[in-house]
């Protein structure tokens, strides 16, 4: 086994996130569309593979085959991963992202059994985020750039991109919660709206450090951080707009389509702000690295993806 | 050390969505109340009395609303005209339909019998007939589904056991009971979002659900003081109201909800 570039495996590891993507589209389009128990039974839907697919059965057994998709991308995923990667932690990342999808199919099993829970659905919003995450890591950790040689920015004392980014991560996680709480009637709408309020100060303070200028040598950290603005600026929009849909159409006798499009649209654009921001997390850790033994000020330096143990 | 510290975030952030699972309260696991001491005193027809009157909505109703049914042809094609919502259905001079008005006290601690006949709750035209039901403690409910399409039937107590069965055409009729008294459990259909219909738990006999003319008449009273209530499936329950009735007495009284 050696660590070389394997196109194939990264390709795959795209799409695998890509239509992880599109599972939690799917899986917002059951909450929105008030289908979590449109099919009684789990794991099969009204005692077969092929339910009629009327009404909110079509989006509750929909999102079931968009997961059981999701589950064997990941399973072949994760063998690929042992197999061809020499890095043990690539090894134990795709087994992970494995266990998460398992896991995940259980939370989906538990909130039919139990009629939707709010904290247990709560738990199956959040491990769906963490579970696109790892497979956005796992993309971008097969990637050509990551394992080739990066230009390491080295530093006594380091940029605060990190700390920040990882700040961002969290309140962003968090934030995610919040909105799921609120979703599933767990919580009210105030805490999440609080939070919209403060997660733009991290999510801001932390690319306006990537465009900090000692870090000119690593442009990537740099369109990470732009793509992270971006896609917040984006979210805002359509927290918005969610909101709106939903008091607007409060009073409707079902789920109204500009409600569920803006609510579904706001849970995707929320999944890809978390992305985005690990993204910025990780790719710090390829491009900055500790000052060498002698060295005091900054020098960036190549550097391989098997010097940096590939993060 | 910088793949530890990776782990490290990534097993913070699955740690914290495995610690969001909470568990939901169900009725089953509530201890059962203990039970007072019960009297199955008959109540006797010549001292009997009534109480009657009528539900109003002070102010305008909202505007029904049109139930889309385009994205379920099979619903829709039943319908050659707009089905609208029936949480409001008002009538002349406000007059409210579908309120249960009920004797919420005064009835001691008498028991009675509980029907046998059954309650039908009929799934017709992707629509739930009628809105609003009323039975008895144990009595049986039976779900019909006369649609040629699935239905899921949901409801959804607090103070009874949640169940969600699924009822495809020609299928066998769901016979439920509800073993405690709650006003009222809403009843949903999770294929058809729009479908909402509540079904009224009492122990006791003396409930009515109010028509478009918003009338109803409590017959069969024995002589007291009670304590009645109206309760709407969106305006929820009406402020009490105490009325007594001698023997052979009929008293009138109106319930009056604030439009919204």
């Amino acid at each position: 086994m050696t660590t070389t570039t394997n196109r194939g495996l990264h390709r795959f590891a795209i799409f695998t996130a890509c239509w992880t993507l599109f599972l939690l589209v799917a899986g917002a389009l059951v909450t929105s569309n008030d289908a979590g128990l449109a099919v009684p039974d789990w794991p099969l839907s009204y005692g077969s593979l092929t339910p009629p697919m009327v009404g909110g059965i079509f989006y509750e057994h929909g999102h079931r085959m968009v997961a059981t998709m999701a589950g064997l991308l990941t399973i072949i995923l994760a063998v690929w991963v042992s197999r061809r990667e020499s890095r043990a932690w690539m090894r134990r990342l795709g087994w992970a992202a494995l266990g998460a999808v398992i896991a995940q199919g259980l939370l989906g099993g538990i909130t039919v059994k139990f009629f939707l829970p709010p904290w247990v659905s709560v738990a199956h919003a959040a491990v769906a985020q963490s579970f696109f995450c790892i497979l956005v890591a796992l993309a971008l950790f097969t990637s050509s750039w990551w394992q080739s040689d990066v230009q390491v920015i080295r530093y006594s004392e380091h940029p605060p991109v990190r700390d920040r980014a990882i700040k961002a991560v969290v309140a962003i996680f968090i934030q995610l919660l919040l909105g799921a709480a609120y979703r599933h009637h767990a919580l009210g709408l105030l805490p999440h709206l609080l939070g919209a309020a403060v997660v733009p100060a991290f999510v801001l303070s932390a690319t306006s450090s990537t465009r900090d200028r000692r870090l000119n040598a690593a442009p990537a950290l740099a369109r990470c951080g732009a793509v992270l603005k971006h896609v917040l600026c984006a979210q805002l929009v359509l927290g918005g707009a969610a909101l709106w849909s939903r008091l607007s159409t409060q009073h409707a006798p079902q789920p109204m389509p500009v409600m569920v499009f803006f609510t579904v649209a706001h849970t995707a654009v929320g999944a890809l702000t978390l992305a985005a921001a690990v993204l910025v997390v990780l790719v710090s850790y390829r491009v900055l690295g500790p000052a060498l033994p002698g060295e005091v000020n900054a020098s960036p330096s190549p550097m391989t993806g098997q010097e940096s143990g590939a993060a | 050390m910088k793949a530890r510290y990776l782990y490290a975030v990534l097993a913070v952030s699955l740690a914290l969505s495995v610690t969001a699972c909470g568990k939901k309260e169900t009725a089953e696991e509530q201890p059962a109340k203990p039970a007072a001491a019960t009297v199955s005193a008959p109540v006797d027809p010549a001292t009997a009395g009534a109480i009657t009157g009528t539900v109003k909505l002070d102010g305008a109703a909202p505007k029904a609303q049109r139930i889309r049914m385009d994205a379920e042809p099979n619903c829709a094609k039943m319908h050659s005209t707009p089905v609208m919502d029936e949480e409001y259905v008002v009538g002349d001079k406000g007059a409210l339909a579908n309120v249960v008005v009920y004797v919420k006290d005064g009835l001691g601690n008498r028991t009675f019998d509980t029907p046998k006949e059954t309650v039908v709750l009929d799934q017709n035209g992707c629509v739930y007939k009628p809105h609003v039901v009323a039975v008895r403690v144990n009595q049986p409910v039976e779900i019909v589904n006369s649609d040629p399409t699935t239905h899921n039937v949901h409801p959804v107590p607090t103070n009874n056991k949640e169940w969600n069965k699924s009822q495809p055409p020609k299928a066998e009729k769901i016979v439920e009971t509800f073993a405690r008294e709650e006003v009222a459990i809403p009843v949903k259909c999770n294929v058809h979002p729009w479908m909402k219909s509540y079904i009224a738990v009492f122990k006791h006999p003396y409930f009515k659900i109010t028509g478009k003319d918003g009338a109803f008449e409590i017959k069969n009273l024995p002589p007291g003081e009670y304590t009645l209530v109206a309760w709407h499936g969106v305006l929820g329950p009406s402020a009490e109201q105490k009325v007594t009735i001698g023997a052979k007495e009929t008293k009138a009284i109106e319930f009056s909800f604030k439009a919204q």
